[in-house]
C-alpha cells in the first residue's frame, strides 16, 4: 500500500483547501467552444501549469488534474478515446510538477454522460472499466488520490469507485452534485449519499458544483447529521450562481461570498473545502484567507427538513399495488 | 383526474384506465403494454383514447411529481420507456385515427459544441408522453441542421439545451439563423440547460427559458395553444375556457 498522503496531510493540517475552476480558465486562455479541454495537458502544458500555478500561489492545498472528462465516453466524442492514459498522465503529471511535496494532486474523475442500465445502455462492467482506465493514467502521472466528482447516480459511483480501485491504489474521494430539490439529478439525498459511500468504504464524502454556496450548507448541514464515524466531509460549491449581463455569463459569488462559506463549512465540520464553477484563484485566496483565519464565534444553522409530501388517495392506491406486487412475487 | 368526458366513461373503466395509469408511474413498461392491448380487445378502445386516458394522463401525473420533486430522472425514465413500449403498439393504428390531434411537432437538440444529452431527451420523452412528435438530433446540433430538420418536419417547436457556458451563446446564433431564413415568426423557440437563465432567454430572443422537462412540456402546450387563439378565434375561447377550468 502506497503512503496515504491525503490522509497524513489531513492529520497534520487538519483543513485543506481545494482548487477552483478549471474549464473557464482554459476558455479564457482560448479554448474555443467544444474543443477537449483533457488534450490541452498535451498541446498547451504551459497553459494548463500556468492554471495550476495560480491556484498553488493563492494558496490551495490541493490541485486538481485536469481531466474531468478523462473516460473513454467523454474522449469519444472529441474522437480521443484511443489516448486516455496519454492525456491523464499528463494531466496528472503537471499537476504534480506544481504541487512539488507540500502540496496535494487530486486526479479528477468526471461522469461518462451515459446512463447506466436499466435506464441506459452502459453496463456497470463496462463504466468500471472505463474508470479503471482513467485511474491508470492519473495515477502513473503521480496523483495523490482519486477524485470522482460531479456524480448524480450511485450505480455510475460504485463503477467508479471500483474502477478506480482496479486501475490504482490511490484513495478515493467523491462529490457528489446535489442540484434538483437538495437531491442529485437522480434523487440521491445526501445522507444517503453520504451513508452509502462511507459503506464503500470512501473516506471522504462530499458535494460539489451545484447551485451556489448557499445550497451547499444546506447539502453539508444534512451530510453532517448523517456522516458515519470517521467519515471526512468534503465540498466544492459553484461560485454562486450564473447570471446573463450584457452578452456574457458571470457567477454572482463574489471572493467575500465564499469566504464567508469557507467559514460556514469550517463551522459545520467540512474538513476539505474548494470551490468549482465560476471561481477563480482570486476566490481561492480569499477562501484561503477565511480559512486561516478565526472560526466563527456563533454558527446555528436551523435548516428544517422537509416533511415528506403527506399521502394521498393516489399515493396510497399506487403504495397498495406495490405491496400486492411484491407480496405476489414472493 | 378532472377531464369531462373521462367523467363520463363506466366505472370500471375509469378503474382500469387507473390502474394503467399507476402502472406508467411505476415503469412497469410489460403491464402497461399488457394494458394497452386489453383496452383495445377486451374493453374496445379506440388507439386516441388509450394515448389520452392511460398514456398522456398518467405521464402528466409523473411530470406533476418530477416537477414538485418527489420524482426523479431514474423513475421519469422508467416511465417514459414504459410509455414507448405502449406506442409500439399504438402507433400504427394512430396513423389511420382521424380523431388524435397531434399537440404539434418538436425539433430538439443539444446544440453545437455541446455534448450534453441526458437532460435534453428527457424533455423529447416527456414531450412525447404529452402528444409532441419529437426530432430528436442528438447532440452538437448546429444550425443548419436544426433549421433543416425545421423544415423537413415543418415544425411548430424548436427545443435547445446548452450546459456549459461557452456553448450557450450559439442558441443566439442559431435564432438569428432563424430569422434570415424566414423561419423565426412560424417557430415557437424554447430554450433550457443549467446555466441558462430566463434574462439570457429573453436577451437572445428566444420564446420561453424552461427550467426543467415539466416546464418545458407546459411550455410548450402554452404557447402551441396561444398559437392556435390566435388563428382561429374558436379554438381561441377553447382556451380561454380551459384556463378558466383551472
Amino acid at each position: 500500500m502506497k503512503s496515504n498522503r491525503l490522509f497524513e496531510q489531513l492529520e497534520s493540517k487538519g483543513l485543506l483547501l481545494g482548487d477552483g475552476a478549471m474549464g473557464t480558465m482554459l476558455q479564457q486562455a482560448g479554448l474555443t467552444d467544444g474543443g477537449a479541454p483533457e488534450l490541452w495537458n498535451v498541446t498547451h502544458p504551459d497553459v494548463v501549469r500556468g492554471i495550476y500555478q495560480a491556484y498553488a500561489d493563492a494558496g490551495s492545498d490541493i490541485i486538481t488534474s485536469n481531466s474531468f472528462g478523462g473516460t473513454s465516453y467523454r474522449l469519444k466524442l472529441h474522437q480521443l478515446q484511443h489516448r486516455v492514459f496519454e492525456l491523464n498522465y499528463a494531466a496528472a503529471a503537471l499537476a504534480r510538477e506544481v504541487a512539488g511535496d507540500t502540496r496535494l494532486v487530486a486526479g479528477s474523475i468526471g461522469p461518462t454522460g451515459e446512463l447506466l442500465e436499466p435506464l441506459g445502455p452502459l453496463t456497470q462492467a463496462e463504466a468500471r472499466a472505463a474508470f479503471a482506465e482513467q485511474a491508470v493514467g492519473l495515477a502513473a502521472g503521480g496523483a495523490d488520490f482519486v477524485l470522482i466528482e460531479t456524480m448524480s447516480s450511485l450505480d455510475e459511483v460504485q463503477a467508479a469507485v471500483e474502477g478506480a480501485r482496479e486501475g490504482s491504489d490511490l484513495p478515493v474521494v467523491v462529490t457528489m452534485t446535489f442540484d434538483t430539490n437538495f437531491r442529485t439529478m437522480m434523487g440521491v439525498s445526501p445522507a444517503q449519499a453520504v451513508q452509502t459511500l462511507a459503506g464503500w468504504g470512501v473516506q471522504v464524502i462530499g458535494a460539489n458544483c451545484g447551485n451556489g454556496p448557499a445550497e451547499t450548507e444546506r447539502v453539508m448541514w444534512e451530510m453532517a447529521q448523517a456522516r458515519p464515524a470517521g467519515v471526512v466531509l468534503m465540498a466544492q460549491s459553484n461560485a454562486g450562481l450564473p447570471h446573463w449581463h450584457e452578452g456574457e455569463i458571470s457567477y454572482d459569488g463574489t471572493p467575500p461570498v465564499m469566504a464567508g462559506y469557507t467559514q460556514r463549512m469550517r463551522a459545520l465540520g467540512v474538513q476539505v473545502i474548494g470551490a468549482c464553477c465560476g471561481s477563480t484563484p482570486e476566490h481561492l485566496a480569499a477562501m484561503r484567507g477565511a480559512m486561516d483565519g478565526p472560526a466563527l464565534a456563533d454558527y446555528a444553522p436551523d435548516f428544517v427538513t422537509a416533511a415528506p409530501k403527506p399521502a394521498t388517495a393516489a399515493t396510497d392506491r399506487r403504495e397498495a399495488r406495490r405491496a400486492a406486487r411484491a407480496q405476489a412475487a414472493d | 383526474m378532472s377531464d369531462k368526458l373521462f367523467d363520463l366513461l363506466p366505472q370500471n373503466l375509469q378503474e382500469f384506465y387507473i390502474t394503467m395509469q399507476d402502472d406508467l408511474y411505476d415503469g412497469l413498461k410489460d403491464e402497461v403494454i399488457a394494458a394497452t392491448g386489453e383496452a383495445l380487445d377486451a374493453h374496445a378502445q379506440g388507439p386516441a383514447a388509450i394515448l389520452q386516458y392511460g398514456l398522456v394522463a398518467g405521464m402528466e401525473i409523473v411530470g406533476e411529481d418530477f416537477r414538485d420533486g418527489i420524482l426523479f430522472v431514474p423513475e421519469v425514465l422508467l416511465a417514459a420507456k414504459a410509455m414507448k413500449g405502449a406506442m409500439e403498439v399504438l402507433r400504427p393504428l394512430l396513423t389511420d385515427a382521424k380523431d388524435v390531434e397531434r399537440q404539434g411537432t418538436v425539433v430538439i437538440g443539444t446544440v453545437k459544441g455541446d455534448i450534453h444529452d441526458i437532460g435534453k431527451n428527457l424533455v423529447g420523452m416527456m414531450l412525447e408522453g404529452a402528444g409532441f412528435e419529437v426530432i430528436n438530433l442528438g447532440i452538437n446540433v448546429d444550425a443548419d441542421k436544426f433549421i433543416a430538420a425545421l423544415r423537413e418536419h415543418n415544425a411548430d417547436i424548436l427545443g435547445m439545451s446548452a450546459l456549459l457556458t461557452t456553448t450557450m451563446p450559439y442558441m443566439r446564433t442559431v435564432i438569428q439563423r432563424l430569422a434570415e431564413e424566414g423561419l423565426r415568426e412560424r417557430t415557437i423557440v424554447l430554450v433550457g440547460g443549467a446555466p441558462v437563465t430566463e434574462a439570457f432567454a429573453e436577451d437572445i430572443g428566444a420564446d420561453r427559458y424552461c427550467d426543467d422537462a415539466a416546464v418545458a412540456v407546459e411550455a410548450a402546450k402554452t404557447l402551441i395553444a396561444i398559437r392556435k387563439e390566435r388563428s382561429t378565434p374558436e379554438a381561441g375561447r377553447e382556451v380561454r375556457q380551459k384556463r378558466v377550468d383551472k
